[in-house]
């Protein structure tokens, strides 16, 4: 479905991503893992085209560059870890400016189906009773399921999720992980997830791709990179022992 | 904020009236008083045409009142609509025309004109507007660039900090043009403070134009300025297009900001006064918030042009003065809540 192919992101002289190919089929769940500033989100960045990249990119073999952002959010939906609330907007407004790109006819007024989406939406993430609530009222982990409800909405094939458990507590963050392995059944779908916790992208992936300063240090099954032995190599330190550790303490 | 349609149209018809009131009180009221039977006969008569309307009175509300408040009216209007544009574009309830710096920058590229003696034949005052829209749009651009290059948030004290100096270096600039050129270019007082004194139908005729050219299409994105006001990335993730919104958004502020400059100075601080106060009511919704803008600032300015003309009368304050003061208070509440963590 998704394609990147010598893909390389600069910042200045400095290539903060360099020459990474990858492939996203239909079904799969890709989960990108790496130390801090191995360029994770710059790579969400560039597959949802608000970072400017080298290389090729093609979504069902068209290049995104030529795909109007209207189309592409019809069929990637990013969540991005930037977002902040400045004005108060209610969370409907929010959530329902996920439905943009699906609006059609004059002045784009037409969206049959947006507040049957909306409403879907805001009960997934546990916001029906919220949905008048002002933005600048709502903690962290609030907001951030309000931008998760936005990205539902959207309705698109593929989501591509920046720290989507960002803020959120245990049991929404098990939540989530279940919701997007049963959106993920519906065919013609694939999910890739920026995460930093190792043990949440080992349980739930199924294709794993190990970034290192920039750089491809392993791709494919997810039970295949992610060893404890790759871990080591990128990140310095024995990881699998340490999460091992932690783990024991509770036995103690 | 959503309505149904009796609701809404309830509103429409009520704001309506608040205009047209505030419209008539603007023309009975000044230094000399014209009773209201006489004002309505005397507009009934000069507009829809009855009897030639004569004697002191009539030339007092058709020849000097009722253009200047309709300049007034119109220029409230423009000016919080690219209040509006602005805040939302760049998610920050302080940019507004006069805050930014834009309007000395226009009130210069007028002045310039004025002094090179730029005219577009058969429009005399076309050649001032288009050096101001043109001065307006690249001081936009200028203070824009100068912003990203710091950190590229556009955080409010940065872009707040560049407009002060720059609006400080284009007022200074404006104050060499004045001394050399003697009789040609009027006061500073004028170009910084603003004033409506001596309008005509012409100069409303261009502002009515300015608007429905450059207005219309700002009022046809509310809901890419609601994604922007939300946030420019998320905006892109759900498809706007980002780019071409920006552009569209900047150029016609910066038109509509260049006209009423070279037409009445810069008047400061309605693009920030009113869009606050609606928000406030209304919230910040841009199908609401700009359309109701539009329209409380087109109340706001003729009131506040009337406050100018009558509270000191016979001297007449420039209207820039009124809107300062309340300007400026409300500058000081909307930073001190934004810095203690969003506005509404």
């Amino acid at each position: 479905m998704l394609k990147a192919e010598h893909l390389t992101v600069r910042y200045g002289e400095k290539a903060v991503l360099g020459d990474l190919s990858l492939e996203v089929q239909e079904g799969e769940w890709w989960v990108v893992v790496g130390p801090n500033g191995a360029g994770k989100s710059t790579l969400a960045g560039a597959l949802g085209k608000s970072v400017p990249c080298e290389g090729t990119v093609t979504l069902a073999g068209r290049d995104i560059r030529e795909i109007s952002p209207q189309e592409y959010a019809r069929k990637v939906g990013v969540l991005s870890q930037n977002h902040s609330a400045v004005y108060g907007f209610t969370v409907e407004e929010v959530v329902g400016l996920g439905r943009y790109a699906r609006h059609t006819g004059f002045l784009r007024k037409g969206d049959p189906e947006g507040s049957g989406k909306i409403d879907g939406a805001l009960a997934l993430t546990g916001l029906s009773e919220m949905r008048k609530r002002n933005m600048l009222t709502l903690s962290g982990g609030e907001q951030q399921r309000v931008f998760l409800a936005q990205v539902i909405c959207q309705d698109p094939d593929i989501l591509i999720l920046d720290e989507p458990a960002n803020h959120l507590d245990l049991p929404f963050q098990q939540e989530l992980f279940s919701l997007i392995g049963e959106w993920l059944k519906t065919p013609g779908r694939a999910v890739i997830t920026v995460m930093h916790d190792l043990s949440l992208a080992r349980k739930y992936g199924t294709h794993a791709l190990l970034l290192d300063r920039g750089r491809c240090a392993g791709q494919g099954k997810a039970s295949e990179v992610l060893t404890p032995e790759a871990l080591r190599e990128v990140y310095g330190m024995d990881v699998y022992g340490w999460m091992k550790d932690l783990l024991n303490t509770w036995n103690e | 904020m959503k309505m149904n349609a009796p609701k809404k149209a309830v509103l429409v018809i009520m704001l309506t009236a608040l205009f047209l009131a505030a419209l008539l009180l603007c023309v009975c009221a000044g230094s000399v008083k014209v009773p209201l039977g006489e004002s309505l006969t005397i507009l009934k008569n000069g507009l829809f045409g009855g009897p030639k309307p004569e004697g002191m009175n009539a030339s007092i509300v058709l020849s000097l009142r009722l253009p200047r408040v309709l300049c007034a009216a119109l220029m409230g209007a423009a000016l919080s609509l690219c209040g509006v544009v602005m805040q939302g574009l760049l998610r920050n309830p302080l940019a507004d025309g006069s805050t930014l710096g834009i309007s000395t920058g226009a009130a210069l590229g007028a002045a310039l004109s004025i002094v090179l003696g730029i005219s577009i034949p058969g429009l005399p005052i076309a050649g001032s507007a288009a050096m101001a829209m043109v001065f307006s749009f690249g001081s936009l651009v200028l203070i824009l660039a100068l912003a990203w290059g710091i950190d590229r948030s556009f955080a409010t004290q940065n872009i707040i900090l560049i407009g002060v100096v720059f609006t400080m270096l284009a007022s200074s600039l404006l104050s060499i043009l004045i001394t050399f050129s003697g009789e040609r270019l009027r006061s500073i007082t004028y170009w910084t403070m603003g004033s409506l004194t001596g309008k005509n139908y012409e100069q409303a005729a261009v502002l009515l134009g300015g608007l429905l050219l450059f207005g219309t299409p700002l009022m046809l994105l509310s809901r890419e300025l609601n994604a922007f006001a939300v946030g420019e990335e998320n905006a892109l993730h759900v498809g706007v297009p980002v780019r071409r919104v920006k552009l569209t958004v900047m150029i016609c502020a910066s038109a509509l900001i260049g006209i009423c400059v070279s037409i009445g100075g810069s008047i400061a601080f309605v693009g920030l006064i009113i869009p606050h106060m609606v928000r406030l009511a209304a919230g910040p919704n841009h199908r609401t918030l700009l359309p109701l803008s539009a329209f409380a600032g087109a109340v706001f300015l003729m009131l506040a042009d009337l406050a100018a003309r009558s509270v000191l009368s016979p001297l007449e304050l420039p209207i820039g003065v009124v809107t300062s003061l309340i300007g400026a208070v409300t500058f000081i509440v909307i930073f001190y809540r934004s810095r203690k963590g969003g506005v509404r």
